[in-house]
């Protein structure tokens, strides 16, 4: 459990982190979301005690974090950045910091296999890999047995099966009700992992929701149908909990509330005939920047253009 | 593939049956002991100053010439200022030896794990202090030793051979692994108060020999109260340590070493002043 109330930070005049104020809760993976330079890895920091707030705090497990006898049973954390010494090899690094805590060598072992670093654990650990790296930080991070993991945008610069490893690991790990804090600036990726998502930019919360929620906020999910006569098939379609999207005039329809089969079956039974029927999912990528997209720090202006989106099918000259 | 397969084992259900684990001073220093073992680099910058030490010092003793006006022999008074003339360059190597202890950690970012892992901060610090001091005072009076000992044959009935009995003698030679000691543990302090290796580098190299020539430059009057209160060798406090014979205007070994304490001291509060106030 990670309780977060009304942390700010500024450097100078920059505010890095704007009142923030939300709570991670232990049996489920939560998301932090945001783009680049939106304070996710500063308040993690603070999390840790590495970075003090300028006013607010932050509590884990009850406790400020500095407070707790052994600090890597309660957290483990990955941060971004790489945080080991080049000339020492994986296994001297976490031994070092066993035995901190007096946690047995047998340990150390135990989450270098978890990890899949077994044949490079006595390699220095400057000739890593970026995604041997990431899993250096991730065995430090379980290291301790924690009740709550806390990881900086984990996948980067993991291959696939990587990815899935980390997917795997972190609904485990919130299986087994501990508290899973994940950042992450890709919104489709938290989708696949977190239950609960925390939305910022630029240093403030912009939502504290569920994956479930923002999914049906951004719309849901919808189907497009194309048929010869959309202004009848709207009538056959409509009832409770069924909207129905169009222009005037347009063959095709937006469709949520039913599915595809539904609606296939509806608009043969009714007559009319159908020459498209495809279920849309929802783009939360679009959804995120859409929220977002007024806070994001560095744009460039190929990532605005696209965010308007360019016509669907057009041809490149 | 296994790494997937056995992406939970080893991951007790918690929180149920956790063992007792605790950051005490003692496994702090243990781990700051493992983590000097287990770099190359701490291993090669020791050893460089161990053959400075014993080499240059011997080197000194056989190339003694009591007639010479003018190079190494010119001024040797005694065969203890010809084993210990070596301090001037094992000071280095062991004083950057302190500074990448704790500046290191910055430069790579290892700081952030050890912070984590004990947020409270000064026990790393002491813990350093302790691991590095320890380690320095040993290497550094066995080399001391070796070279007054390897230059005894050498420097046999001339006039100014002493031996390990001759009054002052031992006082010097373990003032000298007390010295190289106390700066390893100046060079940590100082890498951890800037942060920086190559910054922690250079004030090392200011304090223990620059000051000194720049003392030139200001009032002459002024250098008899100065000199002799600053940390390092050529008329410091130092000097007053390793030297066998004070100087006029130097300190007694008992007051050099108390001002060299004090110098260590001052740079460990700053040290810990930004420990502990500034974010990592």
């Amino acid at each position: 459990m990670i309780e977060i109330q009304h942390l700010v930070k500024r450097y100078g005049d920059k505010t890095a982190v704007d009142d923030l104020h939300f709570t991670v809760k232990p049996g489920v993976v939560t998301g932090f979301l945001g783009p680049n330079g939106a304070g996710k890895s500063t308040t993690m920091r603070m999390i840790l005690g590495l970075d003090a707030p300028t006013s607010g705090s932050v509590t884990v497990n009850g406790k400020r974090y500095a407070q707790h006898a052994a600090p890597l049973q309660e957290v483990g954390a990955l941060l971004e950045a790489r945080s080991i010494h080049p000339g020492r090899s994986a296994y001297n690094h976490l031994h070092a910091l066993a035995l901190t805590h007096g946690i047995p060598r047998r340990r150390v072992d135990e989450v270098i296999e978890l990890t899949g670093l077994g044949k490079v654990a006595k390699k220095r650990a400057g000739a890593f890999s970026l995604g041997m790296g990431q899993r250096l930080g991730i065995a430090a991070a379980l290291l301790g047995d924690p009740q709550t993991i806390m990881l900086d945008e984990p996948v980067n610069g993991l291959d696939p099966e990587g990815v899935l490893w980390i997917r795997t690991l972190l609904t485990n790990l919130a299986e087994q009700g501990r508290t899973v804090f994940v950042s992450s600036h890709l919104m489709s990726e938290m989708a696949l992992t977190a239950t609960n998502l925390v939305i910022i930019g630029r240093g403030r919360l912009m939502a504290d929701t569920t994956v479930a929620d923002f999914i049906d906020q951004a719309g849901g999910d919808s189907v497009k149908v194309v048929s010869a006569d959309s202004a009848r098939l709207r009538e056959v379609l409509l009832g409770p909990d069924v909207t129905v999207t169009g222009e005037a005039g347009s063959e095709t329809l937006a469709v949520s509330g039913l599915s595809a089969r539904q609606i296939g079956q509806a608009a043969a039974d009714a007559g009319i005939a159908v020459f498209e029927l495809t279920p849309q999912a929802v783009s939360l990528e679009e959804a995120f920047m859409t929220l977002t997209g007024d806070t994001v720090e560095y744009r460039s202006n190929a990532g605005s253009a696209s965010q308007t989106g360019a016509p669907e099918g057009s041809v490149a000259a | 593939m296994s790494a997937t397969l056995t992406a939970t084992s080893g991951i007790a259900d918690a929180p149920a049956n956790r063992p007792e684990y605790k950051v005490t001073f003692a496994r702090v220093v243990r781990s700051e002991w493992s983590k000097f073992l287990s770099l190359r680099s701490t291993w090669i910058t020791l050893a460089v100053a161990a053959l400075l030490l014993v080499g240059i010092g011997i080197m000194g003793a056989y190339r003694y010439d009591p007639s010479a006006l003018r190079g190494p022999s010119a001024d040797a008074h005694d065969a203890v200022t010809i084993a210990l003339r070596s301090t001037e360059l094992a000071q280095l190597a062991l004083g950057v030896l302190g500074v990448l202890a704790t500046a290191g950690e910055y430069t790579t970012g290892l700081i952030r794990s050890t912070l984590a892992a004990v947020p409270k901060r000064l026990p790393v610090l002491g813990a350093k202090v302790l691991v590095y001091f320890g380690v320095v005072i040993v290497v550094a009076t066995v080399g001391a030793f070796l070279s007054f000992l390897g230059g005894e044959p050498f420097l046999h009935g001339k006039a100014i051979a002493l031996t390990l009995s001759s009054s002052g003698v031992l006082r010097c030679l373990f003032g000298a692994g007390l010295y190289l000691a106390l700066i390893a543990v100046l060079g940590a302090a100082l890498g951890m108060l800037v942060r920086s290796v190559a910054g922690g580098i250079s004030l090392l190299v200011v304090l223990l020999m620059l000051l000194p020539v720049f003392l030139d430059i200001l009032p002459s009057s002024w250098k008899p109260d100065v000199s002799p209160y600053l940390p390092g060798l050529e008329g410091g406090a130092g000097g007053s340590i390793i030297a066998l014979h004070q100087g006029s205007g130097t300190l007694s070994p008992g007051a050099g070493l108390a001002v060299l304490c004090a110098w260590v001291v001052a740079a460990l509060i700053g040290a810990a002043y930004r420990l502990l106030r500034s974010d990592s």
